[in-house]
């Protein structure tokens, strides 16, 4: 067959053969996953430059109480809306907190509300999502039902119905967020099962008679991790903003806790706005900072778990 | 048991898929991918099931081991303990049988996992087998690598670091992991290099020498089979049209659709080219298959007869054991 090679006139398979070798050869180059994917997205400057503004901004709420000098919740009546200043770097508000200690405490709450609510939605779409897309079946369909009608409720009156019933709390507006929210994930989830179930592995491992459960979440998830990482980094942005624009309102967390849509929430006062631009400008602008790092981080994560761009 | 007895058969195998449509996704019709086989699989034989694409070969491959469950008729498994009908097992009970059927897949870029190293990949059903310790499976899984001509060290490697080749032998080791009787080898070697391609099978014989396997060998290419097997089921539509020794399909081809599947081997001469038979048209839908002989509407013979009446397949008088066809013009001279 070797030698019957050489005289063999080309044909269409061969042109095959050839493509299948330059794929090949195109990845002979790379050994290591994860080596890879970690050079990907250090190449990546703007995922970088994302990754360290979000580690600041973390890291700086994380330890709060041991940079703010003032307390953010107790009022200073001898400083009523002080610009900035040696004592107060971002002024006072109204009722004379500080509102640098407000931001930074402002921001464990809102980055907790943000990463709690996707890293669970994250879980409970993927827990869904992965078992149901690959078995399909009466499950799927429920499950896809059930989405459908979290997702097709405009999400402010989800809010105003569940606020009215569990009243205004940090952890409803968690719940409340991963009701609506998981919704997304788990589509996604469910449609990388649906095509990587076709993969021939998959039918390998079904034909060794392996369980439903264990092909899976063990074997078929981590073929999927990549765009679930991203959208987790995404809905963590988008829900960041959704607690800003709700607390905003008054809606979000109740405003005696210090969030960035609370901080926010001053500057509806018309007044404010206008003559008391500390308040809402440096807290604004964090928000847009934290939001646009984390988008990056996740445009960042995309480009490195595409399978399209291996290399 | 005695070498020649079926380790498998089948009796009227059909696997018919619902065709969806329109918004409410209401079944218009169905695809018979495979209408009505009988077969019988000898122990230690290579059967060949060949045809073109879409004739059903891989659906009926896939309904052997239950990976797609036939919609009537039956799969009976013949071993050391009697027979079982596999058709009738559910999940659970199949779990035995598994053991005994694997397969080779066709695509070599799709049959690892990409996000595990050989050794994730082939360890996990060897546990599911009862190999406990995690030093026997790493034995095993070297083994078996060499046995398939590879370095035991190749197992913490990733599936993107081998060639075609390599996945292709990696993908029989896999199958081999369990020591089953029977293989599928799904287009097994039809990715590969034509020099590649001869390395694979002259692998898939030793290791059938020397494990006593018996395979199913699914192909389109009828260079490959007659290379390889002891016996050739030519499908057409769902159907077996021609089933016979492999000598004798190439010596003696008896059904038209078989004769013109051999005159499509690539020769190396082109000038040969002129002797063979262009098919006509397209294969037809499966969803509504032709009237009568299925293939009367591309056969180059075809009388009034064929358009209305199923033909059988009948049993012919051959040299090599039994020779069967389904047409109605056998015994009767083909016209030219
Ligand atoms: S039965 Fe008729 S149509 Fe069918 S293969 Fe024979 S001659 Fe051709």
């Amino acid at each position: 067959m070797t030698d019957a090679n050489a005289t063999r006139p080309r044909t269409r398979r061969d042109a095959q053969f050839d493509k299948i070798r330059d794929r090949e050869a195109a990845l002979a180059g790379t050994r290591q996953r994860t080596g890879r994917f970690m050079s990907k997205f250090l190449n990546n400057r703007l995922a970088v430059m994302g990754f360290v503004i979000f580690a600041v901004i973390c890291l700086m709420s994380l330890f709060a109480p041991l940079i703010a000098q003032h307390d953010p919740m107790s009022p200073n009546l001898r400083a009523i809306a002080k610009p900035p200043s040696a004592e107060h770097w971002f002024g006072t508000d109204k009722t004379g907190r500080d509102v640098f200690a407000r931001v930074l405490y402002g921001g464990r709450i809102s980055i907790l509300v943000g990463l709690g609510s996707a890293l669970l939605s994250a879980i409970i779409g993927v827990i869904i999502g992965v078992y149901s897309g690959y078995v399909g079946g009466w499950l799927d369909w429920i499950a896809m039902r059930i989405s459908e009608i979290f997702m097709s409720f405009p999400q402010i009156i989800l809010v105003l119905l569940l606020v009215a019933i569990l009243g205004q709390s940090l952890l409803n507006l968690i719940v409340i967020f991963t009701l609506t929210g998981w919704g997304g994930i788990y589509r996604m989830a469910r449609a990388r099962m649906l095509s990587i179930r076709e993969e021939e592995y998959v039918q390998a491992l079904r034909s060794f008679g392996l369980g439903p459960a264990r092909i899976a979440y063990k074997h078929m998830l981590p073929n999927a991790l990549g765009p679930i990482m991203v959208n987790i980094t995404l809905s963590t942005a988008a829900f960041i903003l959704q607690e800003a624009g709700l607390s905003f309102l008054g809606l979000g967390v109740p405003l005696s806790i210090p969030t960035w849509g609370n901080i926010l929430n001053a500057a509806q006062d018309l007044r404010v706005l206008e003559q008391n631009w500390w308040i809402w400008l440096p807290v604004g602008a964090t928000i847009s900072l934290f939001v646009l790092s984390v988008n990056f981080i996740g445009d960042g994560l995309r480009d490195a778990t595409d399978p399209s761009q291996q290399g | 048991m005695q070498p020649n007895d079926p380790i498998l058969k089948l009796r009227d195998v059909q696997v018919h898929f619902p065709v969806k449509t329109g918004v409410f996704k209401r079944v218009t019709g169905h695809v018979r991918a495979v209408d009505g086989v009988d077969l019988d699989v000898r122990r230690g034989e290579v059967l060949g099931l060949v045809g073109e694409s879409g004739c059903g070969k891989t659906t009926l491959g896939k309904a052997i081991l239950q990976l797609v469950r036939a919609t009537q008729g039956t799969v009976t498994y013949s071993g050391e303990d009697g027979e079982t009908e596999l058709t009738s097992l559910d999940d659970a009970g199949l779990f035995r049988f598994r053991k005994r059927l694997q397969i080779v897949f066709q695509d070599p870029h799709s049959s690892l996992n990409p996000a595990f190293t050989i050794f994730g990949s082939l360890e996990d059903p060897l546990r599911h087998y009862g190999v406990k310790t995690r030093e026997e499976r790493r034995k095993i899984v070297g083994d078996l690598l060499e046995a398939v001509n590879m370095r035991r060290e190749s197992m913490d490697r990733y599936p993107h670091e081998f060639s075609g080749g390599q996945r292709q032998r990696i993908g029989i080791a896999r199958a081999l992991s369990i020591e089953p009787e029977l293989i599928v080898c799904d287009e097994a070697v039809s990715a590969l290099d034509v020099s590649i391609q001869a390395q694979v099978l002259q692998l898939l014989m030793a290791l059938k020498r020397e494990k006593n396997l018996t395979y199913v060998f699914i192909t389109h290419d009828l260079s490959v089979t007659e290379y390889l097997c002891d016996r050739i089921a030519v499908m057409y539509l769902g159907k077996i049209v021609e089933l016979c020794d492999a000598e004798d399909l190439y010596a003696n081809t008896l059904h038209p659709y078989s004769e013109a599947l051999l005159s499509a081997i690539p020769v190396a001469d082109l000038d040969k080219k002129s002797r063979r038979i262009v098919l006509q048209g397209d294969v037809p839908s499966p969803v509504n298959p032709p009237s009568g002989c299925p293939f009367h509407p591309r056969c180059r013979y075809a009388v009034d007869r064929c358009k209305t009446e199923v033909p059988e397949l009948r049993r012919f008088k051959s040299a090599k054991g039994e020779h069967m066809a389904a047409c109605h013009l056998i015994d009767q001279p083909l016209a030219e």
